[in-house]
């Protein structure tokens, strides 16, 4: 029997069975709601059959796990050869409270370093900037020079281990300075191996921490496209994040969509400047949330892995590797409650796995108090044993995309993809991304998602658990972390001495350089790397962009 | 005719989060008030500056960065400074329950969590608005 028969004939047995079995249960046993809807408002039918797939062709469309579309998988063995890397986003307080953490994090187990930076580092200010008041160290560590990142990565290995930092607006002048330390140490920039978040576009759509308007800021990210490259290959130059815009309210299906449209522009970007696509597209990574509808993450993970090799192919991509939409997954800190925070350890749990189901190839488990604070320790370290457990008890590693070829699972990547193009489309409409960001196209989406979820879930038709069912009178108290309170005082003298003890004319010097050639066309990264190598401050290097580029401003919409 | 409540969402620091801070001005609108949204990156000087030109009633202070022991107090102060102290100012974020006595000690009236129905911030301030 061939297979359009036997599709027909499943078609045939399907309304059979609705008629004379589905049908009869439901009236002994009543539906639970009238729709099933997953969190992008997809609606789920009572079962998946052949019949959905049936315009999926297996080896057009699915086909072996390492090769064209990789919807499989970018490697052909996955986890049965190199588990994905544990990495745990980590900073608070001071460089050398946040280096013991990384110290504490690698004991137990964990195999890559993330590191999250406090607001005033994210912005391009020192410590001791006006702005920065109230901010030292509470949402991750500062880092204003050379110095500070010498103390972070003290006595860890920098040709060992692979370290990622979430930096954007100023994501040139942190990664020159993890170079110039790796340098110091004596290790070349080549065998140097990391991630640099870079990404611009999402700062606009969603997380809101930018600082130079979109032109000069596509210019730098291509300058470390192109200074990655042929500098530090082992360097992923940029992490194109759907984590933020997931977080900011919107659905799953336009976390993908706005993510992959951001990458085909930073890939568009970088072409017109002249690069080729397969220079730089190898080094290109990607960065997604595990929210809580289980099955809808695992098939955005897979939807996103064929879409982009497809987009790569028709941009014009000839190797393998500039194929692959390798990716991080954190798992969602907007789901997390601050209502019986021990729950959040099972729903972290069911997030990870979604995540490694759909082949993630490094992740961070949120810590349970994060809904009140930072991560205490042993937060951290739970959170941490839930992806060893993941990894070694569960058996979900020992074949490739365990999922693949379910027919709900099948049918839902699919439909995923056709809603992300549907997206494509419409910002093409726009104009293009950057004109639809300036439009507040993306903003006003998601603030319409986040707006109905809220919405749905005071109406108790979104269930949280501990939050509008299953409640609990008194909240369980958990510990919190403490920071050391001197940490900032001795930032800012170490910040002081520096200024003090450098030569200053030769830091001055730089930065004149770093002007001229900002004001030209030149690649700035060499630019950049002498200024921090001079000892220039993060908030100084960083003045002097923001002196030629401008500042952006947004466009308040909710 | 009933005065509307006016009401100055703001979002001190550098915090960028801002899902919340949305979200609560939408419901505090839908419901009937009068919403005045800063936008990010706001000093205490010049959420203050709004809330007098605005002539607000209520203040709502969103911070997820952890600065709100320093930002949400500075805002307090300034307007009491100001002598707005008829001014309502209520918080809300990712704010340990240890840190709320001292906030309130500080003028700042309610705190909000994450997992609050929107609804509760509205009736709060509803009964609890001074002017």
């Amino acid at each position: 029997m061939d297979e359009k028969e036997a599709v027909k004939q499943i078609k045939e047995k399907r309304s059979d069975w609705e008629k004379h079995v589905y049908s009869k249960a439901i009236k002994d046993s009543p539906e639970r709601k009238s729709k099933f809807k997953n969190l992008s408002d997809i609606e789920i039918k009572n079962l998946y059959t052949p019949e959905d797939t049936k315009a999926v062709d297996y080896l057009k469309d699915i086909g072996f796990p390492g090769e064209f579309p990789f919807l499989r998988s970018v490697h052909p063995n996955q986890y049965r050869g190199k588990l994905w890397t544990m990495r745990q986003f980590a900073g608070f307080g001071s460089a050398e409270e946040t280096n013991k953490r990384y110290h504490y994090l690698l004991s137990h187990g964990e195999t890559g370093l993330s590191v999250a930076f406090d607001y005033p580092t994210l912005y391009g200010y020192d410590t001791d900037h006006a702005l920065a008041r109230g901010e030292f160290g509470k949402c991750g560590v500062a880092i204003s020079s050379i110095v500070d990142m010498e103390l972070l990565f003290h006595d860890i290995p920098l040709d060992m281990i692979t370290t990622s930092m979430t930096i954007n607006g100023p994501a040139a002048i942190i990664w020159a300075m993890y170079i110039a330390n790796a340098e110091n140490q004596g290790i070349s920039k080549d065998r140097i191996g990391g991630t640099i978040q870079n990404d611009i576009l999402k700062e606009y759509i969603a997380q809101k921490s930018y600082i130079f308007p979109p032109e000069p800021s596509m210019r730098l990210i291509v300058d470390t496209f192109e200074y990655g490259f042929k500098n530090v290959p082992k360097w992923n130059t940029i992490s194109i994040s759907g984590y933020h815009i997931r977080e900011a309210g919107s659905t799953a299906v336009q976390e993908l969509a706005f993510t992959l449209g951001d990458g085909i522009e930073y890939v568009k970007a970088a072409m017109q400047r002249g690069l080729s696509i397969d220079d730089f597209a190898p080094r290109l990574s990607f960065f997604f949330n595990a929210h809580n509808d289980f099955f809808e993450e695992i098939a955005k993970y897979r939807a996103a892995r064929r879409i982009w090799a497809k987009e790569m192919k028709a941009l014009g991509a000839k190797k393998p590797r500039s194929l692959w939409m390798r990716f991080h997954t954190q798992t969602a800190g907007c789901s997390l409650t601050a209502q019986q925070p021990e729950i959040n350890i099972v729903r972290v749990t069911m997030q990870a796995l979604a995540a490694v189901f759909g082949g993630t190839q490094s992740l961070h488990t949120n810590s349970m108090d994060e809904a009140l604070a930072l991560p205490s320790e042993k937060a951290v370290r739970i959170a941490l044993r839930t992806q060893q457990i993941i990894a070694e008890e569960s058996g979900v590693t020992d074949t490739v995309d365990p999922l693949g070829g379910s027919y709900y699972v099948e049918w839902l990547t699919s439909k995923m993809e056709d809603e992300t193009y549907k997206y494509f489309d419409k910002v093409e409409r726009l104009g293009g991304v950057i004109p639809a960001i300036e439009k507040g196209f993306f903003q006003r989406e998601i603030a319409e998602s986040a707006y109905r979820y809220q919405k749905e879930t005071d109406a108790n038709q979104r269930i949280i658990v501990g939050v509008n069912r299953y409640k609990l009178d008194e909240q369980p108290s958990i510990p919190i972390l403490k920071m050391d309170e001197k940490g900032e005082e001795r930032q800012i003298k170490r910040l002081q001495k520096l200024r003090k003890d450098r030569d200053d004319a030769k830091v001055q010097g730089y930065l004149l350089h770093l002007r001229k050639a900002a004001e030209g066309t030149d690649n700035l990264m060499p630019f950049i790397l002498n200024c921090v190598h001079s000892y220039a401050t993060l908030g100084e290097t960083c003045d002097i962009l923001r002196e030629v580029f401008g500042e952006y401003k947004e466009q308040a919409i909710y | 005719m009933i005065k509307k409540i006016r009401v100055l969402v703001a979002k001190p620091g550098l915090d960028g989060h801002d899902r919340g801070a949305k979200i609560v001005a939408r419901a505090l609108r839908d419901s009937g008030m009068e919403v005045v949204y800063t936008g990010l990156h706001q000093t205490a000087a010049q959420i203050v500056n709004t809330a007098m030109q605005e002539d607000v009633d209520v203040v709502g202070l969103s911070l997820l960065s952890g600065a709100h022991m320093t930002l949400f107090i500075d805002v307090a102060k300034l307007l009491k400074e100001k002598q707005m102290d008829d001014v309502l100012i209520v918080g809300g974020g990712i704010i340990p329950q240890e840190d709320v006595p001292a906030l309130k000690k500080a003028g700042i009236a309610a705190v909000f969590g994450p997992g609050t129905p929107v609804e509760d911030i509205v009736s709060y301030i509803k009964k609890n608005v001074k002017r």
